[in-house]
Order: C-alpha cells, then structure tokens, then sequence
C-alpha cells in the first residue's frame, strides 16, 4: 500500500510504499528493493522514510519482565510510552528517555537516543542488555556488547542500516516513587549556563532551556532544569500518598495544521519572553509528576502541526568541549542577529560516544526548532559551517536537509568504520532509508 | 471491574484485532485468559504479553474453527472452565472467487458459520449444566442484508447472527446472558487495504470497549459504532424491488 508519509517534522512528505512486518517467519531474504523499518515515525527528519518501508507497529508484544533485574524482553514495536504505563506503577522507570514516550522500542535503539542524563548514565543502548537482529540473509542475530558485538555497535544508532531490529532486552531503573524534585536555575548568559552544568554535572537529570532570541550580553540566557527522582523518605517527609501516579493518557489536540504567520518572530518572541520571566527567583524548587519534566510536549498531541504545513526542521548539533563553548557562542549570536526564530532551544551536555555512528559525544549539544522556510534552508547551511569549524556534528535522528560533504566531513571517522563494518556483514545493502541515500551513508 | 471476582475467558479466534483489544481489557480487569487460534506462535507471544503488561494467568490454545471433530476435546482439555466464551473468528475472504471457488466459498461459510455453531453448542451445554456463563458472538453488520459485495461473507454472518438470537432465547431460561456484537468498518488487518470511510471506522480498541461494557450492562445486540444501527435500518428498510437494482 502506497502511503504520503512524513517523520514528526513534517519536513519533507514522501511516497512511501508500507508493509506490515508480521514476524521472521513471513520474511522473504532478498526482496530485491531496499527497505527500512520504521517503527512510530517520531524522527524528525527522512530517517525511516523511503520508497520500501517495513511498519514495526504491530509488532509489539512484551515478551518476558525479570522482577530482580528489571531486564524488560519485548518486540521492537511497544513504545517506551507503554513501558511507562506498565511498569511505573510497579517501581521502574525508564534508564534513558528522549523528550517524547511516543518513540519505539526499536526506534530507540536506531537512533541510540539520549536524554536528560547522558552525562551521567549514557544513551539508550548502554542500558541494553542484548537485542535479536533480523539481518539482509534472513538469519537473526543476537548481539550485546559481549556477544556479536560487532553487530551490536553496527546497530546502536545505526538508525536502521544494518537489519531489523525484533526484540530488544532493556533494563527498566529502580525507582522508589514516579516524583522527579525538580530545581530551576535562572541564567544570565552562556557563560554562566556553562558554568553551571559544570557545577551541578553530578545531578541525574539536567537540560537548560534557551532564550533563543536574547542578544549581545544575555545571548544563551535561559533556564537550567535539574532533576532528580524522590525517594520513598523524601516523598513521605513531604507528605506524598501516591508515590507512583498514573500517566495521564491524552491531552488535548492541535486539531489542524496552522497557518504560517502564527509562528513568527513576534509570536515566539513574545513566548521566549514570558517563559524567561515567568521564574522571578533565581532559583526555585519544587516536585512534580515525572511527566512534565520529561516529556512537556508530550500533553498536545499533534503539537508538530503549530509549524504549519510546510514543517520544521529540528536543528540538533553537538560541539566538542573544546572550543566549543566559544562556536557555541557564535551559533547563538548569529542566530539572534540574524533573526531566526526557534520557538523551543534546549542545551545539554553530553557525555561519552559509544557505538560507531551513534551522535552523542563529550561537549554541548543545542536543539533548535525552526519552520521550515526557503530562507531557513539557506542559513542553515550558514551555521553547518560553524558546526563543522568547531569539529561538531548534526544528529541524524533529526536531520532532513544537510550535504553529503557536511555529514562525511563531520562524521569522517565514524562513517569510515560504519561502511567498512556494514561491507563485512551486510553487503548486500538491504536495509536502506531516505536519509541514508541522500547522504550516502552506506 | 476490580470489584468482580476474577473470570476466565475463553478467547476464539484471539489473533484477531477485535478480540486481542478485548482479551486486553479483561486483562487489565485481572481476569485469566485463554487464546485461542490456529497461529499458535503469534498466540504464545500475545499469551506473554498479557502476562508481563497485566501479572495476570494466561494462556495459548491450539483451535481450528473448522476441524469440528476437534472441539469436544479441544473444550475439556482447557486448563480451566471459561466462565465467558468470547466467539471471534472469521473470514472475510474474496466474494469474486467464492462465486467460482467452492473451496473459498466453504471456507468463508464454515469459518464464520458451522465453526461458531460447532464450538458454541458445546460452550452452552456445558455452561446450562453449571447453570453459569456467558456468551459472546462476534458477527457482522454484514449479515443484516446480502449484498452483491459480499453475499457469501453476509449470509454466513446473517445464520450466526440467527444463531445467537436462538441461543440467548434459550440460554435465557437458565440464567445464562448471549451478547451479539455486529461491527461496522473497523480498522483490522481483515480490512487492510479497504478505503474506508473514516466516520464510519472505528479502532479495535474502541469497539473492545463498547463490547466489555454492552456485556455489563448485558445488552443484547450491539452495533459498533452506534449509527451502523441507523445505517442498517435504513438498508433493510430499502424495498427488494428497489434494493436488487442497486450496486451495494
């Protein structure tokens, strides 16, 4: 069946001919055209775009749950929304979640997604026990960072390329209570922002929003977010009954796409505004429900559709230690000099790469939500080069636009080694997706 | 349903969307469920996730709606005695093929007719003699009226539908409730592929729920979603002189 498909950016929409995937046992080996699995579509970018596609959304039964090691066994389809509804109220949590639950197991592991504490407990796939790989010959493979670790290391942030990923065994985190104690700091500049997520890099859970659109002295004020989980004693001292609450199922919905002049660079202004003076303290504290702090978008459902039909491009790029903080310096300038309007920016450090082409690594990463303009395009080839100058790179979970230069010049090493890698085991190159042919990634 | 006393279900045809939503919630109630079906590995794999997502007792069971000679054994060997049988398999098949195929034709009357009748007589004589049960039949708006697209799929519905009427008149008598489910478009992998209107299609989900609370509220037919109700009405309102020269 023949679907108009888009990734959550909206940006860019493509034929894109669906099959259901229903189990190994149906698969036909070399089915001649490439094909790449897609499991909820919550990239942003082409990632499992592509003329074949393989939908992994009904293939999603949890499989096996060790009580004593919190080890979840499950297909590639259950979403980590599900693993929360289930297993919260039980005393697990998540290890690494990216800002939204509406993600796939095995789109998780594609993209090696990280969350508010990478610095302090890695990205997704360091919390992997081992995961079934259905490959190009048919056969499937288990890989772990023990056991085929070739595989394993080809497949976390792979985002795809190297096979279909079945059943992933991830290891839920003990929590004593679902309350996240939640501590803002508000900044004044970059330098200061820095500063403190050195400071505070032993907290669990940290992320900064940006004032995208503060200029000159203030560029990179914004507000830093730390969080930790409330313990049973903690929660109890506050006088907490419900130490585990219930997920809210679905807020209310962006019913249509809006039309383009909503978001303008008054509008989000205006929003960068308020929600940068909505904390008059400098420091305030408080406890929350984990949701809010970890998936604050997650309540509107559709909210992708207040950037209009045309879409937006998440820009997301991470800058070494390095000199990074001076470029990183730089980007924010120039995009508030030069006028372009991210309704949402969030910086974060990151800790250690893993894997091979896997995007995290030591430095800052920014994330930057543009709508898509023919203007935008151009800038943002403006800022690659600042990107590139400063050794960072772009994530790929989120990219629809940049240059096969940028993507082999920024990831030279790591694409060097994925090719090779992917040419011993796979050479057939069954397993391809939009973005890796635009950017000739295998 | 946290205030019941835990049930068994016996779930016929549980690969099927509908019926694995509606195993889904009973789950969730705490209940023990039995899946049934001929793909015994996608049912041990559901089975599985029952038991991780909701703790509860649950199991797959080898069923073949048409080897009728199977049955008897088939319901006494089922680890425990389901206080409610869920009916919820069928073929939609291919109307142009029946008509030449008698193969197809066969399948399409026995997987959603003969089969159904097979299993449930047993199901009802066994819950008569406990004096207690219930009984759920899937069948089909379909079954309201033959039509051209899809008289053979149709008719075997209309004698289930039939059926059920029969056996809630006489389950009646012995205390025992039959609830017949007919559903409009839904989106399922029966229909896959099918340009459905979209008012007009529900999700398993939604017709699993409107199923688990007609069953509480022991109603007697119900249509999901509830204009079917007024759609077929209308249909079988339609005078055959007029209705024959219509392409429906």
């Amino acid at each position: 069946m023949i679907q108009r498909l888009a990734n959550w950016g909206n940006y860019p929409v493509m034929d894109c001919e669906v099959q259901d995937f229903t189990g190994e046992e149906n698969w036909q080996p070399k089915d001649s055209e490439p094909i790449i699995a897609r499991g909820m579509g919550r990239s942003y970018g082409d990632a499992s775009l592509g003329k074949k596609i393989c939908s992994m959304t009904r293939h999603n039964c949890m499989l096996e749950f060790q009580e004593e090691s919190g080890i979840l066994w499950a297909e590639s389809g259950v979403t980590l929304s599900e693993i929360l509804e289930t297993f919260v109220p039980r005393g697990y949590f998540l290890p690494v979640t990216p800002g939204t639950r509406f993600v796939s197991l095995g789109g998780a592991v594609a993209a090696d997604v990280h969350g508010k504490n990478h610095h302090s407990e890695g990205s997704f796939c360091d919390h992997v026990a081992y995961l079934d790989l259905l490959t190009e010959s048919g056969g499937i493979i288990r890989c772990s960072p023990t056991e085929n670790p070739e595989w394993f290391n080809l497949t976390r942030g792979g985002m795809g390329l190297s096979g279909i990923i079945l059943r992933v065994a991830l290891k839920l985190k003990k929590i004593e209570t679902s309350w996240i104690q939640q501590t803002n700091i508000k900044v004044r500049n970059f330098a200061e922002l820095c500063e403190l997520f050195q400071q505070h890099q032993s907290a669990t859970y940290s992320v900064a929003w940006v004032d995208c659109l503060a200029r000159g002295k203030s560029a990179g004020r914004g507000i830093l977010m730390l969080g930790e989980h409330v313990s049973k004693k903690q929660a109890e001292a506050k006088g907490i009954k419900n130490l585990y609450t219930q997920i809210k199922k679905s807020g209310p919905k962006i019913p249509f796409f809006f039309p383009e002049f909503i978001l303008n660079r008054l509008s989000i202004k205006i929003f960068n505004l308020l929600y940068y003076h909505k904390q008059l303290s400098r420091k305030s504290e408080f406890v929350t429900p984990f949701e809010p702090y970890f998936y604050p978008l997650d309540s509107i459902q559709h909210w992708n559709r207040i950037y209009g039909k045309r879409g937006f491009i998440q820009y997301q790029f991470v800058l070494p230690f390095e000199g990074g903080a001076e470029a990183m310096q730089q980007i924010l300038e120039t995009i508030a000099e030069r006028g372009f309007a991210s309704f949402l920016t969030v910086l974060k450090v990151l800790g250690e790469q893993q894997g091979i082409l896997a995007f995290p690594m030591k430095g800052y990463t920014l994330a930057l939500d543009f709508p898509v303009s023919d203007q935008l395009i151009d800038f943002l080839k403006e800022l690659d080069v600042l990107v590139l100058a400063a050794k960072g790179r772009i994530y790929l979970a989120k990219d629809s636009r940049m240059s096969v230069q940028m993507f082999h010049q920024s990831y030279t090493e790591p694409a060097k080694q994925f090719q090779q890698q992917l040419q011993q085991l796979a050479p057939e190159k069954q397993f391809q997706s939009a973005l890796s042919q635009r950017l000739q990634i295998i | 349903m946290a205030h019941n006393s835990i049930q068994t279900i016996l779930v016929l045809g549980a690969g099927s969307d509908i019926a694995f939503a509606c195993a889904s919630l009973w789950a969730k109630g705490g209940n023990r469920i039995l899946l049934a079906g001929r793909n015994i590995d996608a049912l041990s794999r559901k089975s599985a996730d029952l038991t991780v997502r909701f703790q509860v007792e649950s199991s797959a069971h080898y069923f073949d709606a048409r080897d009728y000679a199977s049955h008897a054994s088939f319901y006494q060997n089922l680890p425990a005695v389901p206080d409610v049988v869920l009916c919820a398999f069928g073929y939609l098949g291919n109307q142009e093929n029946a008509c030449k195929d008698w193969n197809e034709a066969l399948t399409i009357l026995e997987s959603n007719y003969t089969g159904a009748v097979s299993i449930l007589n047993i199901a009802a004589n066994d819950m008569v003699a406990r004096k207690k049960g219930g009984i759920i039949g899937i069948s089909s708006v379909a079954g309201d009226r033959g039509r051209m697209s899809n008289y053979h799929y149709g008719s075997a519905k209309a004698g289930f539908t039939a059926y059920l009427s029969g056996l809630r008149n006489r389950l009646a008598h012995e205390g025992i409730h039959v609830l017949t489910v007919k559903p409009g478009f839904v989106r399922t992998q029966m229909t896959e592929g099918l340009p459905l209107p979209a008012p007009l299609t529900a999700e398993p989900e939604q017709v699993a729920q409107s199923i688990l609370s007609a069953w509480k509220k022991k109603k007697n037919v119900l249509y999901t979603l509830w204009m079917w109700k007024w759609i077929m009405l209308i249909i079988c309102t339609i005078p055959e002189g007029i209705f024959k020269k219509l392409k429906l």
